[in-house]
């Protein structure tokens, strides 16, 4: 048997929730809003976790701005507190190297990163997924037991085809689903609320063609119309 | 992996089978540690006596560890060689960096044949308890 399992639990007690951000496609915003929802909560007065699962692709520390920050080895693995919320990636041990993982790569990684992470007490532990029902997804479902999905999509055709299986697994496997964010909005297409009636709209957060500019600047970030939206979203959550 | 991470799952899952199973006392347990996980054997034995000592229980002043490390291989998924954890020549960050995410060997090591990143683990990945012994 192995013995990382069962240490999962413990490393996740202190943690109150536990927020999976997911989608169905890439390139819709899971990571910014992840990010951006983390920084709130926590500027809202909550203690938070952020947690960068896509293991193939890390980002979060581009859009947080980190540079030459790494966790602290006391007993297993500190995350450091980066703009006062603790972050965990991958990205402290790969650095710029390309890590391809395949299957087994990813659950094994994932169950290393769980087990000897050491979250302090958290009001919120935001998890950062890739897009789908991949890997990453599943062992979230499997190990992080605790976990609420939070579904993002846009309204573009493509997006909505693969977020309709998204919440078809999550709600056949009886995992919360928070509701879903509709990112990217343009005009006032009501085509989301209509294609995913099962699910409550959670908010939608409007096109903003300012915000890449914004990508590492935390404060700057947090003063744009976006982390409005991201905060009228947290605020319900 | 790191030393003391392993060793509080390890206590967890032995006491927590132990209970499964009704023993009063573990003598002896047996645990597989794959060469991936650069796991420091004494760093390990000693962070297993102080877990056990701040236990305070009965259950495990009596139990003998036996330690077992897997010899790391590895195959190329493009042109099939094989070859092993000290052929890879990584620096000493690289093997920090191992130890503390053994997956991350792949954005390290490359196949010395082919330079290739896509290869397998065939064996020395991960850590199991193979065996649990004691008296009920």
């Amino acid at each position: 048997m192995d013995p990382r399992l069962k240490i999962i639990d413990k490393r996740l007690a202190g943690i109150k929730r536990i927020i999976a951000v997911s989608g169905g496609k890439g390139g819709i915003g899971k990571s910014l809003t992840a990010s951006v929802l983390a920084l709130t909560l926590s500027r809202l007065g909550h203690r938070v976790g952020l947690l960068d699962l896509d293991l193939s692709a890390p980002s979060l520390h581009v859009i947080l701005g980190i540079e030459g920050i790494y966790p602290k080895e006391e007993k297993g693995i500190i995350p450091p507190e980066v703009h006062g919320v603790e972050f965990m990636s991958i990205v402290y041990f790969t650095g710029d190297k390309p890590s391809p993982l395949r299957g087994i790569d990813i659950s094994n990684a994932m169950l290393e990163l769980l087990a000897v992470t050491r979250w302090s007490s958290l009001d919120f532990l935001v998890v950062d997924t890739p897009p789908g029902i991949g890997d990453a997804t599943m062992d979230v479902i499997r190990w992080m037991k605790r976990a609420e999905f939070l579904v993002m999509t846009t309204s573009s055709k493509v997006a909505l085809e693969t977020v309709k299986k998204v919440i078809k697994m999550l709600t056949e496997l009886n995992v919360p689903i928070i509701g879903v964010i509709e990112n990217m909005k343009m005009g006032d297409s009501e085509v989301v609320k209509e294609a995913l009636k099962e699910v409550p709209i959670l908010g939608e957060i409007d096109f903003d063609d300012k915000i890449e500019d914004l990508i590492g600047d935390v404060n700057k970030l947090l003063e744009s119309d976006f982390a409005a939206s991201v905060k009228e979203i947290a605020l319900k959550i | 992996m790191h030393e003391w991470a392993l060793a509080e799952a390890v206590i967890a899952t032995v006491i927590e089978e132990s209970r499964k199973e009704g023993l009063e006392e573990i003598t002896k347990i047996k645990i597989k540690i794959g060469e991936l996980q650069q796991i420091e054997t004494e760093i390990f034995e000693f962070a297993l006596n102080e877990l056990t000592k701040a236990q305070g229980t009965s259950l495990l002043t009596k139990m003998k560890v036996e330690m077992d490390t897997e010899r790391a291989i590895f195959r190329c998924r493009v042109c099939g060689n094989e070859w092993g954890f000290d052929d890879a020549g990584l620096s000493e960050d690289e093997n920090e960096a191992i130890h503390f995410a053994p997956e991350v060997a792949h954005a390290y090591i490359r196949c010395p044949s082919c330079k290739s990143p896509d290869f397998e683990v065939l064996q020395g990945r991960g850590v199991s308890i193979e065996s649990i012994k004691g008296r009920g």
